[in-house]
Parts: structure tokens; C-alpha cells; sequence
């Protein structure tokens, strides 16, 4: 189901032949037009408005209040105390560092987990669609499955005494006595595994629309392949890995599920994620909650602008 | 790898060329990412192998070591106290937010493609936005906002269904908007006209032209936004008060050890999606085939 | 609302019952404003009952548009559209007894042939849609085909179902939208006969839209020939062809040889114009103007070239000498350029019969061509200054 939502735009439309005069007059902007246009909108602005814009609103209110005088645990008042945003900025120093640094890492293993991969089902197999939409539906086929069940799946492969373990410990990787469960190790290796869908359909997207001719036109010009490479497939498909990085990274900064106790993390790999938890759902400590939520989105908001000026594709959506 | 060994380089002629060289160069290449391929499959394949496996475990509490295979708990899922429930919360929320999602998405999609408007570029972005948003932050600031209304006195929106519903459909919303916008850019605005021109009214052009042909998109929308509703946790966790969903059920277990009922329902709702998709690809890869022949 | 589709569908079906012969259709003073420019400036444009017109322009010249105010897909600006004596500017498309064949024949992908066909018949609530759409096939001769979809057919078999939808529904005016122009050249003379055979078989009213001028000409009884929104000049092809009336006319409709020079004497029977020396004389019932600065063109095939100075004689325009600049063989004819100083450059068709002498490129040589073959423009060619 998810191949449609990300890769719809690949569906090779029946009738390509729109003929002019008609999306010409389909797409004026007469008054008729307008209220149509607005008729079908309003719903979902109004929507969004309330339950996306709203929230966002009342979340940066509730970061600049301050606790009740009457000091009853749970109760603040606004007071637009912006204090509140150095001190998470300073009492959550580590976590803020490990969200980005863990959503980085994360994001540059799953790019160079999925570029092959998408390269293999966007143009290697294109030439037998049967095989490729089978290994489109395997590539997303953890999509499926619970989110929660496969972080749990893998915890358990990689616990201490599983067979699993016993190979990474035989060749290397982890320490004969060492464990690789609530390691930061641990928690990046969850990050990739669980978003390498959302990096490999934008990549098979944009690759499965190259045109083969030119990989074939490089061949000739430039004949090595990893000119070939280089000079043609990799800047093509740019617009594929800026989108695919960015549904991976976001996510990941905020994500705490992985990072958990319970889970792939422990203490000392605690995310942003799981200080808002905590804040919000057990301290009731509400404006620190909200004002590392805002501290988070608004980063996020920030890096998102320079990457996407930087790699020049506006039209995201 | 045969067809190599099998044409030594050195008695072909054209080895000592460029161009062959590379040609060899790209099918080693080749070879290379076909192993790949398998190994990248196997690695995102092993937990949802693992979780069906287990879901055979002959275990009573925690499901984590292998002790024998059993059938119980596919046949007796709701013998695992409060599962049963979170489930078919589930199914209800997700059935709720993808219809009122799928409805408004759809809507928005057509005026997006069909229609110029000053307004056009705001609209994107704020669909946008809600895609680029951690769910930290929606979770937290739908919770703040709830929270808010509750205090005033507007028990409707008490922690429950109506909270859970109203966030997923929110979150929703942009991915239905983005699949049935891909699909709509491939429907031709001249099948209405030839509808219009042959004496169906604006609402028959919709019901008999425009619904049917914009169907496969909407379908595939909808099935995103219950797989996304279904398996939300974090915005789900901040806003359900006392209503347990089948995530919320998973993640409160997974302290004490998740019991293999989860790994049952899980299973069972990846064999029916997976056989959904698949049997999806196959018909339309073979009418595609048919068209083409 | 459910009233006002019930009277819509009486007046639909009477309509249609009482136009199975096709109605006439009359363009008053209509014009098309978008955003940013004009796509028909006041046109007017009648077209009689059972008359196959064309409309023939360049791309860009508001014909498509014209077309679609007939269809009841545009709104005009401004002005009226009449069908069978009928105002229905303000009537939408599913409303007017008029079907259109698009271009791309826009045909349903998710219905079979047969129910694309009948898809018109079904929303008229006409009886026995499936066996009328049948015959409407068999017309076509796709009987055949009638189970597959569309994307399942060529090129030229789809054209034939949309042109099968379109007719069955006998409107009192059929529209069609440079149906061939996706068609090869083979196919599409062979489409053209086929359709005008139709067309006299099921006696409608066809409104062809083309850039083709050798399929107007082909097929229209009326060929009015559109430019930046006007229609320039409008008339039997023959007639078009013998004598365009504006520069535009005489290059789009065929080729021209064109002169420009100043009238120096106008009598009853024609007008003399000088060109830096040289005398052409018109037919005054063939000039526009008889006045001023005036174009006169000559079509290439009336022209002569001849080896020596030809001896002056009453009515023929003789020119020259000039140079042969260029040949071109074409196989039935033979292309001459010849350049004439202070004339200009002059091009000749030669049947290819072994009549015409036969000439060396830079060869010197002089032209001819009978008064009566000349014409004199309205206007003058793009690029010419009038003074």
C-alpha cells in the first residue's frame, strides 16, 4: 500500500496526451474556478488549521509558562518565560546532541544501505516489471509488520547469548564479552533498519524514472562506470536522496522508541523523544516538555531550509 | 560468474580494448549488486521472519527463547488479557481516521492539481509541514492543546477515541493528499469533457469518469492511511487517556516481555496486507502486459 | 434540481430527435478573452445544415477555441452561439446536441469499446444503448473490437471509436478536433476519405478543426481560414485557392509569389500597378484595392519561365530577366527560383510532363503569367511598410 503513497508519481499514466486547449481552460483561475477550489480545500485547511497549526501554537504557549504559585505539581501559568528554552537547551545538552548526531548517522547508513538497493529495482530490473514491483513490495514489506514488534524482533536476535550475537562477537564486531543491546550502536542500528523504506521508495522513485538512454549515452561518452556513475545517475536522482534523507532524518531526531529502555537503548542513550516523554507524561513538568518540542522543531525547521536551499529542490510536495 | 571463468579475457580480442574492459567491469558489477540485493532483502526481511516464527513459540509469558512449535496462541488470541481489545480499537480508529482522511485528502488533491490559485503554494506547505514534523511534537502539542480544552470545560475532547481519531486523521491527511495528487496528475481533464460532451451532468461525469479512474489512487491512499493509523505509537501514547491500541498494547508488554499473541496479531495482519499488495502488483503488471501485447 | 435535469432531458431528446439531419450553426459576434491575451476577436461565422466546414489555421489561432464555445466547454466573453435557430450561448455541454471527437479521442480507458460508444445513449436514457452503440460500430467497421479497451487498439481504430461515440448519439452538429493529426500520413488520407464518406451517409453537419490545409480543402464543402482570432477569409476551397484575398490567405492556403508596388493606373477592366520599372496588371473584378500600395501574387504554378524575352502581348504579365537561383526536383514537379533584380525572387512549379525547357542553375530567364491568374490582396505581406 505504501508503494502507491510514495511512488504514485512513477505510475506511467495512460493518457500523457493532455491536450492543450483543455488543460489550459481546466486550469484557469476564473472566479468559477477559485470557490470550486476553495469548496474542496476548506475541509482539510480548516482541519489543519485546527489540529496541526493550533497545537503547534499551544505547544510554544505552554513552553513560556511558568509554575503555579500555589505550587501544585502540574500547574502553570503563562507568563512568557523564556527561560525555560536555555534551560532545556542546557539540561537536555546531551540528549539535543545525540538526537541530531544518532539521526545523522542513522541517515547516512540508510542512504548507503538503500542507494544500491534502489538502483537494483528502479534500473537493473526494470526490464521484468513482475520482479521489480515483487522487490519493491519485500523492500517495504517491514512497513507491515509493527513498528514496536520489530524493534523488539531485533532486540532479541541481538541479545546476549543469541546466535546472532555470537557471529558479530566472532568476527569482530562486539567485544567477546561485550553486549550490543542498549549500546548507541544499538540504537543508530535500530534507526537505520527502521527507516530504510522511507529512504529507499524516494531513491527508487526518481531512479525508476532515469532514462536508461542516458546511463547508455554516459557509457559511450564517458565509458567508466564509475564515471558514469558520477557524472549521470547520482546528480539525476539528487532530487530522490534530498527527499529520501529528509522523511529519514526527521523522524529519527525525533523519535524515542529505539533509544528506550525497553527497546534498543538504555540510560545513557536517551533521546530528545524520551525527555519530552518523561517531562510531559511523568514529571507533568509541561513547559519543559513544550519548550524542547519547540527547540526540536524549530532546529529540525532550520536544517531543513539550508539542505533544501542548498539542494535546490523547492517543490517537496 | 560461469559465463566469465568460461571467456578467458585473454583469447578474446576485444579484451585488450576500453570499452570491453568496462563491459566486464559492469557485469562483475552486476553480479555484485544482485548478491547485494539478497543480502539487503535477508537483513529487512529477519525480524518479520523472526516475528511470524515466534508467533509459533510454545512459550507462556516472555516470548523471547525458542521452546517448541504450537498453534495455541494463533487459535486462542484473546486468552491474552487486553489484546482483543486494543486490537479492535485499532481497526475502529483506523477505519474512522482513513475514511474522514481519504474524504478531505481527496478533495484537496483534485483542487491542487485541477485548479490555479493564489493561495496554491501556502496550501502545499501546510501539507507539507505536518510530513516534516516529528511526531514528538505533534503527540505533544495535540496532547497541549486537549489538555487545554479539557480545563475549559469541553469534555469532548477528554483523552479517548475522539483525541486518537482527530490526531490520526491530522496526520493522515498529507500522505492521502500526496498519492491521490499522483494520481489525478495522470487523469486526463479531456475524459470529462468527452463525458460532459456526451450528455452526463457534472455529477455523472464524476460518478462515471472522474471517481472510477481516480479509484486506484484513492484505494492505495486509504490503505496508507490505516497501515499509518494502525501502527501509530508515539502520537497515539501522548493523547489515548485510557484507550489502548494494539501499538499502545506492545509497548506497555514490552517491559515485561511481549507475548507472543502480539507477534500472532501482527503476523496475521502482515500476511493479509502482504498477500493484498502482492496480488495488487500481479494484476496490474499482467494488464499491463495484455495492454502492451 | 432533479426538475430542472428532467427538462433538460425532454428538451435534449427532442432536440436530437428533430436534428437527425443536422442543424445549422450561427457564431454571432463572439469573443474570447483569457488572462494575458485574445483568442477570438468578434467573430462571426454561419455554417449551413448539413454543410462540412473547416476551420483552418496555424496553431495559437483560436480555432481549437472557437470550437470549444461550440461544444459548450468555453464561455465567450461576449457574443451569442445559435443551433438550429436556437440560442444556447448559456447552455452547458451535456445540454446541446452537438458531440465533439477530440483530439487525443479522449477515450474512457476503464470501459470497453462498446460502452464507450453507448456511454452518450446511456445518459440520454435513449432505448436499446448497446444495440445502436453496435451499429454505430459497425459503421466504423469495429464490430470486432467492440469487447476490448481502448488503450488495446491502434492508433487509427481509436479514432474510429471516438468518431462511433460521437455520431451515434446523431447531434445536430459534430465537432471535430484535428482528429487525424495523430494518424500517419497514410492512415489519415485514407481516414479522410472515410470520413466524408460518413459524413455524407449520416448527413450531419461537421465542424472540422485543422492545420492540414490539403485535408480542409479535401474534405470541407466551406473552408474559413483563421488567424489571431479572425477568420481572414472564408469560402468554397477552389474559390480560397483562386483567389486568397490577404497575404496570410495566399501563404498558409498553398504558396504565393508575391509583388509590391504602387497603383499607376486603375481602369474598368484593371488595375496597373509598377514594380521599380516593371508593369503587372489585375483584373479589377480580382483586386481588393485599386488604390495606394498594393500586393499582387500569382500562384507558382501559373507561371511560365522562358529562355528569352517572350514578345509582349495583351494579358500577360511578363518579368525579367532574372537568374535561377535554385532547383528543386519533387518528382511530379519541378521547383524554380529565379531572382529578379528590383523584383525579388520568384518561384515557379514545372509539371513534370518534358514540356518546360530545361535549364542549368544561373541560367537567365524570364517569367510570365496571364492577368487573369493574378490577384490583388486587401492587405500587404508581414514586413512591407505601407506608406
Amino acid at each position: 500500500m505504501a508503494i502507491a503513497g510514495f511512488s504514485g508519481g512513477t505510475a506511467k499514466g495512460s493518457s500523457k496526451r493532455n491536450s492543450k486547449g483543455a488543460s489550459k481552460s481546466a486550469l484557469k483561475g476564473d472566479r468559477k474556478g477559485a470557490i470550486v477550489a476553495g469548496i474542496l480545500l476548506i475541509p482539510g485547511l480548516l482541519y489543519l488549521a485546527l489540529f496541526f497549526l493550533t497545537p503547534l501554537v499551544q505547544l510554544v504557549v505552554t513552553a513560556l509558562e511558568s509554575p503555579d504559585a500555589s505550587g501544585a505539581i502540574g500547574a502553570y501559568v503563562y507568563d512568557f518565560n523564556v527561560q525555560n528554552f536555555a534551560d532545556v537547551a542546557v539540561k537536555y545538552s546531551l540528549q539535543i546532541f545525540r538526537s541530531f548526531g544518532y539521526a545523522f548517522l542513522a541517515t547516512i547508513f540508510a542512504l548507503l544501505i538503500s542507494y544500491p538497493l534502489a538502483y537494483f529495482v528502479g534500473v537493473k530490473v526494470r526490464r521484468w516489471p513482475l520482479l521489480q514491483r515483487m522487490t519493491l513490495v519485500l523492500v517495504i514489506a517491514p512497513f507491515f509488520i509493527s513498528f514496536l514488534l520489530r524493534t523488539v524482533a531485533w532486540k532479541q536476535l541481538l541479545s546476549v547469548g543469541s546466535p546472532l550475537l555470537g557471529v558479530l562477537q566472532n568476527i569482530g564486531l562486539v567485544p567477546h564479552d561485550g553486549y550490543f543491546i542498549g549500546t548507541p550502536a544499538a540504537v543508530v542500528f535500530g534507526l537505520t533498519y527502521n527507516f530504510i523504506p522511507f529512504m529507499t521508495l524516494p531513491l527508487f522513485t526518481t531512479l525508476e524514472r532515469l532514462d536508461g538512454r542516458l546511463i547508455e549515452a554516459g557509457a559511450d561518452l564517458y565509458a567508466n562506470p564509475f564515471k558514469v556513475f558520477t557524472k549521470i545517475t547520482l546528480p539525476l536522482s539528487m532530487p530522490g536522496v534530498v527527499s529520501g534523507t529528509l522523511l529519514t532524518f526527521i523522524p529519527i531526531a525525533g523519535d524515542y522508541v529505539n533509544a528506550s529502555r525497553d527497546f534498543l537503548g538504555s540510560s545513557d542513550t536517551s533521546m530528545i523523544g524520551n525527555m519530552v516523554d518523561q517531562d510531559f507524561l511523568s514529571n507533568q513538568n509541561y513547559p519543559y516538555a513544550s519548550a524542547l518540542s519547540v527547540l526540536l522543531m524549530a532546529t529540525i525547521l532550520i536544517l531543513v531550509s539550508i539542505y533544501v536551499r542548498r539542494a535546490g529542490t523547492e517543490e517537496l510536495l | 560468474m560461469t559465463s566469465l571463468a568460461s571467456n578467458p579475457a585473454a583469447s578474446n580480442p576485444a579484451a585488450s580494448n576500453p570499452a570491453a574492459r568496462n563491459r566486464r567491469k559492469y557485469r562483475v558489477g552486476d553480479s555484485l549488486l544482485w548478491v547485494y540485493t539478497l543480502l539487503a532483502l535477508v537483513f529487512l526481511l529477519t525480524p518479520i521472519v523472526y516475528t511470524i516464527v515466534f508467533s509459533f513459540n510454545d512459550s507462556v509469558r516472555s516470548n523471547t527463547v525458542w521452546e517448541g512449535f504450537t498453534i495455541h496462541h494463533w487459535t486462542n488470541v484473546c486468552d491474552q488479557p487486553g489484546i482483543c481489545e486494543a486490537v479492535g480499537n485499532s481497526f475502529f480508529i483506523g477505519g474512522v481516521a482513513t475514511l474522514v482522511a481519504t474524504i478531505i485528502g481527496t478533495m484537496m488533491a483534485i483542487a491542487l492539481v485541477r485548479y490555479r490559485f493564489r493561495a496554491r503554494s501556502f496550501v502545499s506547505l501546510l501539507l507539507f509541514l505536518p510530513m516534516a514534523t516529528p511526531e514528538i511534537v505533534m503527540g505533544a502539542g495535540l496532547a497541549a492543546l486537549f489538555f487545554l480544552l479539557q480545563t475549559n470545560g469541553l469534555d469532548t475532547f477528554a483523552f479517548g477515541y475522539t483525541t486518537i481519531i482527530l490526531a490520526h486523521i491530522m496526520f493522515c491527511i498529507s500522505f492521502v493528499v500526496v498519492t491521490v495528487k499522483a494520481r489525478v496528475q495522470t487523469l486526463d481533464p479531456v475524459l470529462e469533457e468527452a463525458a460532459r460532451d456526451l450528455y452526463a451532468n457534472p455529477f455523472k461525469v464524476f460518478l462515471k469518469v472522474t471517481f472510477p479512474l481516480l479509484l486506484p489512487g484513492i484505494v492505495s491512499a486509504a490503505l496508507l492511511s490505516f497501515a499509518l493509523s494502525f501502527d501509530d505509537f508515539i502520537i497515539t501514547y501522548f493523547n489515548n487517556g485510557a484507550t489502548k491500541t494494539f501499538p499502545l498494547f506492545v509497548y506497555v508488554s514490552a517491559a515485561r516481555g511481549v507475548p507472543a499473541e502480539a507477534n500472532v496479531v501482527s503476523s496475521a495482519v502482515f500476511l493479509v496486507a502482504i498477500t493484498v499488495v502482492i496480488v495488487m502488483q500481479v494484476v496490474s503488471a499482467m494488464r499491463r502486459k495484455k495492454y502492451s501485447a | 434540481m432533479e426538475r430542472r435535469y428532467q427538462w433538460c432531458g425532454i428538451t435534449l431528446a427532442n432536440s436530437v430527435k428533430a436534428s437527425s439531419s443536422g442543424a445549422a450553426l450561427e457564431l454571432v459576434n463572439i469573443r474570447k478573452e483569457f488572462p494575458g491575451f485574445t483568442a477570438i476577436e468578434d467573430l462571426d461565422l454561419k455554417i449551413n445544415a448539413g454543410e462540412f466546414f473547416a476551420l483552418l489555421g496555424p496553431s495559437g489561432c483560436g480555432k481549437t477555441t472557437t470550437l470549444r464555445i461550440v461544444a459548450g466547454l468555453e464561455t465567450p466573453t461576449s457574443g451569442r452561439v445559435f443551433l438550429g435557430g436556437e440560442d444556447i450561448t448559456d447552455t452547458k455541454p451535456h445540454q446541446r446536441a452537438v458531440n465533439t471527437v477530440f483530439q487525443s479521442y479522449a477515450l474512457f480507458p476503464h470501459m470497453t469499446v462498446l460502452d464507450n460508444v453507448a456511454f452518450g445513449l446511456r445518459q440520454r436514457k435513449v432505448d436499446e444503448p448497446l444495440k445502436k452503440a453496435q451499429d454505430a460500430l459497425a459503421l466504423v467497421e469495429l464490430s470486432h473490437l467492440a469487447d476490448r479497451r481502448p488503450q488495446q487498439l491502434s492508433g487509427g481504430q481509436q479514432q474510429r471509436v471516438a468518431l462511433a461515440r460521437a455520431i451515434v448519439n446523431r447531434p445536430s452538429l459534430l465537432l471535430l478536433d484535428e482528429p487525424l493529426g495523430a494518424l500517419d500520413l497514410k492512415l489519415r488520407r485514407q481516414m479522410q476519405i472515410e470520413l466524408k464518406a460518413i459524413q455524407i451517409e449520416v448527413g450531419l453537419t461537421f465542424l472540422h478543426v485543422t492545420h492540414d490545409q490539403e485535408e480542409a480543402m479535401d474534405m470541407a464543402d466551406t473552408v474559413a481560414v483563421m488567424n489571431k482570432g479572425r477568420i481572414e477569409q472564408m469560402g468554397a476551397p477552389e474559390a480560397l485557392y483562386d483567389r486568397p484575398k490577404t497575404a496570410f490567405v495566399s501563404k498558409f492556403l498553398g504558396q504565393s509569389n508575391l509583388f509590391v508596388g504602387d497603383v499607376v493606373e486603375t481602369n474598368d477592366s484593371a488595375v496597373s500597378i509598377n514594380l521599380h520599372g516593371n508593369k503587372i496588371t489585375v483584373p479589377v473584378a480580382r483586386a481588393e484595392k485599386t488604390a495606394g500600395k498594393i500586393a499582387v501574387g500569382v500562384r507558382p504554378e501559373k507561371v511560365q519561365f522562358h529562355e528569352s524575352a517572350p514578345a509582349a502581348a495583351a494579358g500577360q504579365n511578363i518579368l525579367g530577366p532574372g537568374e535561377i537561383i535554385d532547383i528543386r526536383f519533387t518528382g511530379v514537379s519541378n521547383q524554380y527560383l529565379i531572382e529578379i533584380p528590383q523584383v525579388g525572387s520568384v518561384t515557379v512549379f514545372a509539371q513534370n510532363v518534358g514540356k518546360s525547357p530545361v535549364v542549368e542553375l544561373g541560367a537567365q530567364v524570364w517569367v510570365s503569367f496571364k492577368v487573369e491568374h493574378a490577384f490583388g490582396l486587401a492587405d500587404l505581406p508581414v514586413g512591407t511598410e505601407e506608406d
